[in-house]
């Protein structure tokens, strides 16, 4: 089960969780993800230890989608 | 579904479009510029004291005081840089901080993990050295772990449980290190030591951990 969370002021919320088998529920998942973009959040996916990658995309292979808002320095 | 992964780096750096891209080129100019900064401040005063005893040996305590003010404003420095990774108390509430360092604790090895719950620091080995991660700032302890520069950074919310701020700093790490460490304010550079003593108690066996870890990164790229 592959799962979008979004890092908020909750700890994070789980917005969709889908397998690539179940149409309806990726399509669901990329409506989520699509309209946490919209918000100005950034999609990543870890690609090994040490290295992760920002999305433009639901990626739907993925086990994990974090959704984390920009940073700054101070 | 194809998925589109950006390689541009952290977009972040679209807000600082001016600042040159953090290399290790720039890492090692940067820190020869503080060094030199540090020295003009403070070697002129450091001679007037002692051309001061040497004209004058009654006037010692002035020489005294300007030994005290050669002392204090490399001191000074370092007090900012240890600043950007103090423990503040979090905004958010005890369950939100609960769930985002199960976030975090998802995202680390056991090693990051065991550290962050004895200093909520998480430490992360990449290419330019060893970061020490705090919710609102990086210290960068480079290989051989005698130099630290220190980085105010943070994501643009301020009400986030702690462990969400580290890991949205960890990722953009992971994304775009160098693009990191450009997108971050430079708060100081300078010997490790000099941070450490300016660091709180609980936090020191982070940069202890991140200096030893730098020394053995520096062991292992010279054979």
């Amino acid at each position: 089960m592959s799962r979008l969370i979004r890092m908020d002021h909750t700890g994070h919320t789980t917005l969709a969780e889908w397998t690539a088998d179940d149409p309806e529920a990726v399509e669901a998942a990329v409506r989520a993800f699509r309209a946490e973009l919209d918000q100005g959040y950034f999609g990543m996916v870890s690609t090994g230890e040490g290295k992760a990658e920002q999305v433009r995309d639901l990626p739907v292979d993925a086990a994990l989608v974090i959704m984390r808002l920009p940073i700054s320095g101070g | 579904m194809a998925t589109e992964i950006l390689t541009e780096g952290l977009p972040e750096r679209q807000a600082v479009h001016w600042r040159p891209l953090v290399d290790e080129r720039r890492l090692q100019r940067t820190a020869a510029l503080w060094t030199a900064t540090t020295s003009a401040h403070t070697v002129p005063i450091v001679a007037a004291g002692a051309a001061l005893f040497a004209v004058q040996p009654l006037a010692v305590p002035v020489s005294l005081v300007s030994l005290a003010h050669a002392w204090v404003i490399p001191e000074l420095y370092a007090h900012r840089g240890a600043n950007v990774v103090r423990p503040k108390p979090p905004r958010a509430g005890a369950e939100a901080e609960r769930v985002s360092v199960g976030l975090l604790g998802d995202l680390i090895g056991h090693e990051a993990r065991a550290l962050h719950a004895q200093t909520g620091l998480v430490m992360e080995r990449a290419a330019l050295g060893v970061w020490l991660i705090g919710p609102a700032g990086a210290l960068l302890v480079r290989p051989g772990g005698r130099r630290v520069h220190c980085y105010c950074v943070r994501v643009n919310d301020p009400e986030l449980p702690s462990g969400d701020r580290i890991a949205h700093l960890l990722l953009a790490l992971r994304t775009d290190e160098h693009g990191f460490a450009t997108v971050a304010n430079l708060a100081f550079s300078g010997a490790l030591w000099r941070v450490r003593r300016r660091l709180p108690k609980v936090v020191r066996p982070a940069l202890d951990t991140g200096r030893a870890a730098a020394r053995a990164m520096d062991r292992a790229a010279n054979g």
